[in-house]
């Protein structure tokens, strides 16, 4: 009865993505990171012996996603297989090895079967603090970034390691919620520990190998026939971004033959001083997410649907190196899916959507009383999103993230974490690029400190200098600005200050529109005046 | 006046208005077409249906119960009042930006729902609260006016007023409800008394679906009043609402979006009655029909609730695909699985079910009515489960062939798979589907599936039931009578009732005795104030508030005794938060503050003491003649089955799987692991052969 055997490889398969949504689903509930809890700033995954994920939790954002893939082979490598025990749980926060840099800590947990290694989980999740300078662009290397865990053994045998949990309480502003956060990435994948055990029991499987050879020979022949569907060949890309003090250009080749596409950064600019730089795989997960947005949109994450994309870079900005600082590295990596779009979109004229802001505008935010004052201190951190590109078909998202996949937190939540007053965070009039279809609008933010207080803030905002391009003849988003109510000018990136009595003014960015302005259909015009998305006389 | 121990229950759904008519312990049941012009005729209709069989006139009626989809479809659907929403200067897109995320990853060509309130009827006013409460910035009152003036010009129908942290203080709210209701003669909703919960977007989702809907809702339910007293019934009507209670129509014309989800609720009420009647204290309620199946857990025969939860979801069942209320609830996930969802191949070959749906119309294949597209119940039938001779007591004919076929053009012939293969992967497929969201909702509520017992209805759950009970690892599973119309016989079993919830940000280190029991007071007085419209019978309270590890997202409910506190007890709860922490998520945490957010103060009249019965766990082995092969999921072949009546089957008989029950509406399929004992009042008990002394 082989045919049977398949439904059943075929249920199994179903079933090991929701054991790993609920792996995911048991660290959202307990996390302590905003980023997690609000936002889903997080991943969560099965492994084979071998280091191959075979599945993947849905929720998650791209850039956690495909950079876990492939952490569970350097676990192995660094802890070596011979002291690998039942009972284990592995973690690190090294930028390289996990997912691009220190904030993020990747915890990894091996599953034996009647004393036998059979998998392991891995799950990611972005913390609240790491020591170092704090969440931002601003150190000179990785090591004022904060603390570096090595791939380590978090508990072994069961037992937790007393030694590791003291170093890292002592070098941390928020131990309590930290060391929290590491036990709720433990349980988590304890969670899946334990479901898989019961699946494999109630199917009589003693280990993964079937199970993953299934999965993986049906994705493979799956992308191999999207691929093959798509124009062979070699297509380029430039595009600009602000970077910290001086534009940043970033290049991609995309190539797409031989069953595979390999996109290749060269002519990225250098290295940066400051942390914007980025580490290979993080850069590599958005490219690979990228491309299966236009490829493999309905083909689930694993070893072999990720492996059929390819990247390479000489050392650049993209391929940062120990110790460049790569604290923000996200703020450059939310830019690859539009720098490989552009690359596509001569590949497949006509149907990839318009750049849009990208990146993320995350702000940190440290309040304080004010000189002479008292009152409370606090670290606040908020995600807004601008506008994302007009489609080949639709207008852009407006204040949605694209590409990452986190949510942002209601203001009321916000505003009880801590001394400040959001007085505004709402669309952005005429900041989507004209064309056929709209760009998404940006949105206004308005923040002051709470009476009695002052704040300093982590600046992480892009497309300030270098809006969103539009594509087909559709024009530029409307860049983002950063200032206070007085009228000074702030900076992009970096750490900045807000007196007592003032607000700090945001205008984040529109996407850019898709097709000639001229062809937008009249309804739609009209629609946009009514609902003054656009004021401008025409 | 009518009897008071006459009650009726009408359950209007998408398709049909059901009646179920409660008469000194005999049930009497009718299903009608819903009629959407006038739904109230429907009720009408089905209410004669059953007073005739019962005879009893309509001034007999003790008490009408009713239950109704109108508000959850008027805001699928779009078609509620013209609504202005009036909200805080620069919050003008919160219902629009909502969560600022996509609810699918990989889908460039995602569209977001569509905000109920359009930007052009949102008007932002100055004036603002902050976090604990305080006003940082006066009301402006003269706009106000003269919003007043553009609102009436402009022939709003309706008005919506949030504000940022009006729960934390509802006075700029209340101010500005005074000055539009002085020129304004339209209802006027605000988020203070609709859903005082913390969280902007969906608090204002929320007020605004309350008056979107409000002007039809108060409309419906008065004619549905007058008709019923024109017609001499003189009975009151309750409203039975999201949460499981029933509430005065006055109310329900007045917080309209309370009813939606309603009929759901019935059935998970219906579920718990039958808990409750067996003394079942961890249950799961399954009911799986044409379309869809819901899951709910049932613990001490209470269904468990929610504050929040999601309707008039645009993308397959997506999760962020509807629109967020905000008001006690009762907890289910549901998922596109029903009788008609179809079957096809994905590009990894991996067969899919659902959620698409084939509907009532054209239907599955087998029906023979145009349906080319194979549907679960197909594969059902192709696997034996069904009687292609005997489905809805032989009022329609399926066809095996037509299922086959389009078995085989859909699925088989792609994987090349015999008919009978194929069909059984589509049922493990949608069966893996069900136990996996039935798995994922317990762990999302800290409890383990397994340890429930099973209650299963609805047209296609007796078919699946055995075989979920099985990959839940579940013992046991009751099948019950009537199970077609379980929302109106559940509305029968509904007390009055009530939840409160206010939310209240605090921590447990500032544990203040004295402003709590003073806050819950007000709770208690209006959830109390709510139940007292329907009765003067005696009040029972539960007192919950939700609380957190500060910096969490996430809040978990801890129930506390229903007394007034003293300073003291701030350790008890420290200790009842950490317990239930403990629960959830394996073990409490230490170092972090603990933090109360919401609290909640449900009141309901006593239920009557239950005539409980214990299970039925053997009994004698029943036999018959008629045979046939009934595909076995374990060992993956065709078994001979035994088929029996269900009518024909006594309290105390014995079947051991595999074997089928038929009856008209369902099925019960008894796999090979289980055993069915017919109980005392006809229901169905499945339990594991080794169970069995």
């Amino acid at each position: 009865m082989s045919d049977i055997d398949d439904i059943r490889l075929q249920v199994m398969w179903n079933r090991l993505i929701s054991v790993v949504e609920e792996q995911a689903t048991t660290l959202v509930r307990t996390a302590f990171s905003t980023s997690v809890r609000e936002a889903g700033d997080l991943s969560a995954g099965v492994f084979d012996t071998e280091g191959r994920m075979l599945a993947q939790a849905v929720t998650g954002t791209p850039g956690h996603v495909n950079t876990m893939a492939e952490a569970v082979g350097h676990f192995i490598e660094g802890i070596g297989r011979q002291f690998i025990f039942d009972g284990d749980t592995y973690l690190t926060n090294d930028p390289w090895l996990g997912t691009g840099h220190l904030h993020d800590i990747t915890m990894c947990t091996p599953v034996f079967m009647k004393g036998t290694l059979i998998g392991f989980f891995a799950c990611t999740a972005h913390v609240v603090d790491v020591g170092g300078r704090g969440f931002g662009p601003d150190a000179k290397s990785v090591y004022e970034e904060g603390i570096q865990i090595p791939i380590m053994k978090f508990a072994e045998r069961g037992t937790v390691s007393g030694e590791l949990v003291r170093l890292v309480r002592a070098n941390v502003r928020q131990p309590d919620q930290l060391i929290g956060d590491c036990y709720s990435l433990a349980a988590c994948n304890d969670v899946g520990k334990k479901r898989l055990i019961e699946m494999l029991d109630e199917v009589g499987l003693d280990d993964l190998e079937r199970l993953a050879d299934f999965i993986f020979t049906r994705t493979a022949s799956a992308m191999d026939e999207r691929i093959a569907a798509l124009p062979q060949g070699t297509w380029a890309n430039e595009m600009l971004t602000d970077g910290y003090d001086e534009p940043i250009t970033l290049a991609a080749t995309v190539t797409i033959g031989e069953g595979r596409v390999h996109v290749d950064f060269t002519g990225s600019s250098p290295v940066s001083r400051w942390g914007i730089n980025v580490p290979l795989i993080y850069a590599k997960a958005y490219a690979c997410y990228a491309v299966n947005c236009i490829v493999a949109p309905d083909i689930p994450n694993n070893w072999a649907s990720l492996g059929s994309v390819t990247v390479a870079s000489p050392e650049n900005i993209v391929n940062a190196k120990r110790p460049a600082p790569v604290s923000v590295r996200h703020v450059i990596g939310h830019m690859i899916p539009d720098l490989t779009f552009g690359a596509l979109a001569k590949a497949l004229p006509g149907t990839i959507q318009a750049e849009g802001a990208a990146s993320l505008w995350n702000i940190q935010i440290s309040a304080r009383p004010a000189p002479g004052e008292t009152g409370e201190r606090a670290e606040i951190l908020m995600f807004n999103s601008g506008g994302s590109g007009a489609r080949p078909t639709l207008d852009g998202l407006s204040a949605t993230a694209f590409p990452s996949g986190v949510m942002t937190m209601p203001i009321e939540a916000t505003e009880h974490t801590g001394p400040i007053v959001i007085w505004r965070k709402e669309l952005r009039p005429d900041s989507g690029g004209d064309g056929r279809y709209r760009g998404g609008l940006g949105q206004l933010i308005e923040i002051a400190p709470a009476a009695g207080h002052e704040f300093d803030f982590s600046a992480m905002f892009d497309r300030v200098t270098a809006p969103a391009r539009g594509r087909e003849g559709g024009g530029s988003g409307a860049p983002g600005s950063v200032r206070l109510d007085d009228g000074t000018t702030l900076r992009p990136k970096g750490w900045q200050h807000v007196p007592a009595g003032r607000r700090l003014m945001l205008e984040l960015p529109g996407g850019g529109g898709f097709g000639a302005p001229s062809e937008r259909d009249e309804t739609a015009q009209e629609d946009d005046r009514v609902k003054g998305y656009v004021t401008r006389k025409t | 006046m009518g009897r008071s121990d006459i009650r009726l229950g009408a359950d209007i759904g998408g398709t049909f208005t059901d009646i179920a008519l409660e008469i000194e312990g005999t049930l009497h049941s009718a299903k009608v077409l819903t009629n959407y012009a006038a739904p109230e005729q429907a009720i009408i209709d089905g209410i004669e249906i059953v007073m005739e069989a019962a005879g009893i006139g309509l001034a007999d009626l003790g008490l009408v119960i009713h239950g109704t989809t109108l508000a959850t479809n008027a805001l699928i659907q779009r078609s509620g009042a013209r609504t202005a929403f009036v909200t805080t200067e620069g919050y003008r897109d919160v219902i629009e930006m909502r969560t600022e995320s996509r609810f699918a990853q990989y889908d460039l060509n995602l569209v977001l729902p569509t905000p109920l309130i359009p930007r052009e009827a949102r008007f932002p006013v100055r004036g603002r609260i902050d976090a604990h409460g305080a006003e940082l910035q006066a009301l402006d009152e003269a706009a106000l006016e003269r919003l007043a003036d553009d609102l009436a010009a402009a022939g709003f129908e309706a008005v919506a007023i949030g504000f940022i942290h009006a729960y934390a203080n509802a006075a700029h709210e209340k101010r500005a409800r005074e000055i539009l209701a002085a020129k304004l003669d339209v209802p006027i909703s605000i988020s203070a008394e609709v859903s005082p919960q913390m969280r902007e977007f969906e608090r204002f989702n929320t007020v605004c679906a309350n008056a979107y809907v409000r002007p039809q809702m108060a409309s419906y339910l008065s004619r549905l009043q007058s008709r019923l007293a024109e017609m001499g019934a003189d009975c009151p009507v309750f409203m039975i609402h999201s949460g499981g209670g029933l509430i005065s129509v006055e109310t329900a014309a007045e917080f309209p979006v309370r009813l939606v989800e309603s009929g759901p609720a019935g059935g998970a009420i219906f579920a718990a009655d039958i808990a409750r009647r067996f003394d079942l204290t961890r249950a799961l309620s399954y009911d799986m029909g044409g379309t869809t199946a819901k899951i709910c857990l049932i613990e001490d025969f209470t269904p468990h609730t929610a504050r929040t939860f999601e309707v008039a979801r645009t993308a397959r069942f997506a999760k962020g695909s509807g629109m967020p209320i905000s008001i006690p609830v009762i907890e289910m996930i549901e998922i596109g699985a029903g009788g008609g969802s179809l079957a096809w191949v994905d590009a990894m070959g991996r067969i899919q079910a659902g959620p698409e749906s084939a509907g009532s119309e054209p239907g599955p294949a087998c029906y023979q009515r145009g349906g080319t597209r194979p549907a679960i119940t197909d594969a059902d039938l192709v696997l034996g489960k069904l009687d292609p001779d005997n489905f809805a007591g032989g009022k329609i004919k399926l066809s095996v062939d037509e299922a086959a076929g389009a078995i085989a053009r859909a699925v088989g012939d792609r994987l090349s798979l015999a008919d009978e293969a194929a069909a059984f992967g589509i049922v493990e497929v949608v069966d893996e589907n069900m136990s996996n969201a039935a798995r994922v909702h317990a762990v999302e509520n800290g409890k383990d599936v397994s340890e429930n017992v099973m209650i299963a209805f609805g047209g296609a759950a007796p078919l699946h039931a055995a075989r979920l009970c099985e990959k839940l690892g579940i013992e046991r599973c009751l099948i019950p009578t009537g199970a077609g119309v379980g929302s109106a016989i559940g509305f029968l079993k509904a007390p009055f009732g009530y939840e409160a919830l206010v939310s209240n940000v605090m921590a447990l280190s500032a544990f203040d005795a004295e402003a709590l029991n003073s806050m819950l007071d007000d709770l208690k007085t209006t959830a109390e104030a709510f139940v007292r419209e329907g009765t003067s019978a005696p009040i029972e309270r539960e007192v919950t508030v939700y609380m957190r590890y500060r910096g969490q997202g996430w809040e978990i409910p801890v129930p506390l005794p229903d007394r007034a506190f003293i300073d003291a007890d701030r350790t008890m709860i420290e200790e009842a938060f950490r317990a239930r922490y403990a629960q959830f998520f394996g073990r409490a945490i230490e170092g972090p503050e603990i933090e109360f957010v919401t609290w909640s103060v449900n009141a309901h009249d006593k239920p009557p003491e239950p005539d409980t019965v214990g299970l039925t766990l053997d009994g004698e082995a029943a036999t018959s003649e008629t045979r046939r092969p009934v595909f076995d999921p374990a060992t993956g072949a065709a078994l001979e089955s035994a088929i029996f009546e269900r009518a024909a089957l006594a309290p105390g008989a014995r079947v051991e799987g595999p074997a089928i029950i038929v009856e008209s509406e369902t099925s019960t399929v008894i796999t090979t692991p289980f055993d069915a004992i017919i109980q005392t009042d006809g229901t169905i008990l499945l339990t594991r052969k080794a169970r069995r002394p």
